[in-house]
């Protein structure tokens, strides 16, 4: 077990590494690019180019440019950045992560249950209309552009039936924080749960009803029905159960890219001041520091929600444990 | 025969499972009878795709009931099987009918352990604790003769060898002292050591248990060795049944012939080549209307375009237009071991 954890904390140390070296290196190597002439701006003087160059330190070499950085990064967190002097990355992302993981987690929950629950009732009720139903609306789900979606859904919630009973509860967008307005917190992201949710409650309803009526062909199925158990029990206990593995990794993936940055869609919608925007804002200016920070958080999250997805795997599949 | 004044537990009248497929509905089992004595063993053989599965899944309503179409009459201690609602159903499968299926590497689910899958259709039928269940299924291991039942109930069936997993199984059917046991080749996906000790262990059950089983193989061997009562199946058809010693001392249906041909001989010289059926069995959509076996049968005759009749001898029966005359002369041609004897 700890050697487990140890070598997963050397695998995050190892991707974490080479995915700065890979951004740090895109930065200076991009052919043409002279970084000090596009932090100076267009038309400036060559005396300011040059001034610039000394300033951000692009005339020394760039293995000791990468050691300052990662050093002011993680040790002493005082890196700034580029464009907007001054402006420390560390709490930059320190703030806009709690936003990132309110909407993802929330939606995460809301796609689970609503993947579980279109899987089970599609693969139970197999071929009948309400199959049919289910998994065309799953279609419809996925085909939806989520930033379409959010727009929709702020037209009906924040215009056109803000006024009536319906949606008079929904607060103006932003984002509200947990701790200091629950409910606040609650009902801002109520609505941006579900835009994000429904594309993932699509994909793994299908996914899951495939599996279920894979499961449902295989003989320990029919041992569980001629044990005399009922439906519903051979359902969750026998197929759902063995069922979950491409499912978790599915939920792995998607999880730890969207806590990472990939919700960045939602956010922009939905005016939260997320993690996906800030890295959106970082790569629009060409600002080197908030995009390293961003990216380290993002590969952070990716690992662990891998790592997690391995101690899953051993909790609900035993021929995975080594014996 | 003492097994005849025991009272009948199971009674199959015209039992027909037909298929529906893209072009209309296909019969699979047609017009099947038999009888099951409590604590008699009835064997059905036949070859792959005779109908056995379909018929023993189709009578414990295992079948799926939106593609298969079953008739017929299945009696049960005097329950109507097929017309039984669901949940009746569920009461009386696990409980009073076991089930032992043809491969035990996928019978279990693999992510239990055994013992919790055996406690699991012990809760299912009995109010009992869940502490006096894995008691129970530890027994139940020892007597199927796993050699650390203790242990053995705490294995996931990925850690278990094949025979081992086979007794696992049995012991499940066996847990809630079922009165018949339906046992779909238990010992097809086996090596061949194992499967006698699981022949030998079924047959020492029955005797403790007292279970009545329905056997289905295709082994004429395992037939001999433990059967008291047999059912050739062809075609979707029962061609041929009768008890256990008349059958094989005077089999009265071509096919069954042919499968007794197949089977080596002890004695005498070795053959170079074993006898075998030519052709192959048909598939649900090509059983010819008249005598399914025909197109293969060595004593085919114009009439066996029509359906066959029965001719009984006694407790046997066979579905042929062979009559008593003619058939001992054909026999001695297609057996011509029988005489050594």
């Amino acid at each position: 077990m700890v050697f487990a954890v140890l070598q997963r904390i050397g695998q995050m140390i190892f991707v974490m590494f080479g995915i700065s070296a890979l951004v740090f290196l895109i930065f200076f190597a991009t052919p043409g690019s002279d970084p000090a002439a596009r932090l100076a701006g267009r038309n400036a003087s060559p005396e300011t180019v040059e001034a610039v160059r000394k300033e951000f330190g692009f005339d020394r070499p760039l293995p000791v440019q990468y050691a300052i950085m990662m050093k002011r990064l993680f040790i002493t967190q005082d890196l700034t950045s580029f464009v907007n002097r001054g402006y420390k990355i560390v709490p930059a992302v320190a703030s806009a992560a709690p936003v990132t993981l309110s909407l993802v987690a929330g939606a995460a929950i809301l796609w689970l249950i609503g993947g579980v629950f279109v899987g089970v009732v599609a693969a139970l009720t197999r071929d009948s209309w309400i199959d049919r139903g289910l998994m065309a609306l799953a279609l419809i789900g996925v085909s939806m552009p989520v930033y379409w979606l959010g727009e929709v859904m702020n037209l009906v919630t924040q215009s056109r039936f803000h006024d009536t009973w319906l949606f008079s509860w929904v607060p103006a967008l932003g984002y509200k924080p947990l701790l200091v307005d629950p409910v606040g917190w609650f009902k801002t992201l109520i609505i941006p749960w579900f835009t994000l949710a429904v594309l993932y409650i699509g994909i793994y309803g299908r996914v899951l009803r495939a599996n279920l009526v894979e499961a449902y062909q295989e003989d320990f199925i029919r041992t569980a029905r001629a044990k005399g158990l009922s439906p519903a029990r051979v359902m969750i206990r026998h197929a759902l159960r063995t069922s979950l593995i491409p499912f978790v990794t599915m939920f792995g993936l998607d999880f730890g890219v969207l806590v990472g940055g990939a919700a960045l869609l939602t956010e922009v919608v939905f005016s939260l001041n997320g993690v996906g925007r800030l890295t959106y804002q970082a790569l629009l200016n060409l600002d080197l520091p908030m995009i390293l920070g961003t990216v380290m958080y993002a590969s952070f999250f990716v690992v662990l929600a891998n790592a997690l997805v391995d101690v899953v795997y051993v909790l609900i599949d035993p021929r995975v444990r080594a014996d | 025969m003492e097994q005849k004044d025991k009272p009948i537990l199971l009674d199959v009248d015209g039992l027909s499972v037909s298929f529906a497929t893209d072009r209309g509905p296909v019969r699979a089992v047609s017009d099947v009878s038999f009888r099951v004595h409590e604590g008699e063993i009835l064997s059905i053989v036949g070859e792959s795709g005779s109908g056995k599965s379909v018929t023993l899944l189709s009578l414990l309503g295992l079948h799926d009931r939106k593609t298969t179409q079953v008739q017929g009459a299945v009696s049960f201690r005097g329950q109507h099987l097929l017309d039984l609602p669901a949940s009746r159903m569920r009461a009386i499968r696990g409980k009073e009918i076991g089930l032992i299926s043809q491969d035990p590497m996928t019978a279990l689910t693999p992510v239990y352990t055994i013992g919790w899958q055996i406690a699991e259709q012990i809760r299912a039928h009995e109010a009992i604790s869940a502490r006096a269940a894995r008691k129970r299924a530890i027994e139940l291991l020892g007597e199927v003769g796993l050699s650390n039942p203790g242990e053995a109930v705490d294995r996931y069936p990925h850690q278990l060898s094949g025979g081992m997993r086979q007794r696992a199984v049995i012991a499940m059917a066996l847990s809630c002292n079922p009165a018949l046991l339906v046992a779909d080749e238990p010992t097809t996906a086996l090596d061949v050591t194992v499967q006698a000790q699981v022949l030998d262990l079924i047959l020492r059950l029955r005797k403790d248990f007292g279970s009545a089983i329905i056997l289905i193989t295709h082994d004429m061997g395992v037939v001999a060795e433990v059967a008291d009562e047999v059912a050739v199946m062809y075609a979707g058809r029962i061609v041929e049944r009768g008890r256990t010693e008349q059958l094989f001392s005077a089999p009265m249906h071509p096919y069954t012939w042919g499968l007794m041909a197949s089977i080596p001989p002890l004695s005498g010289a070795r053959l170079p080549r074993l006898r075998s059926i030519p052709g192959m069995p048909p598939t649900p959509e090509t059983i010819p209307p008249g005598c399914g076996f025909a197109p293969r049968c060595a004593f085919v005759q114009p009439a066996c375009a029509e359906p066959p009749p029965l001719h009984r001898a006694g407790d046997q029966a066979a579905l042929c237009i062979i009559d008593d005359t003619e058939r001992p002369a054909l026999r001695r041609a297609a057996l011509p071991l029988e005489e050594t004897p």
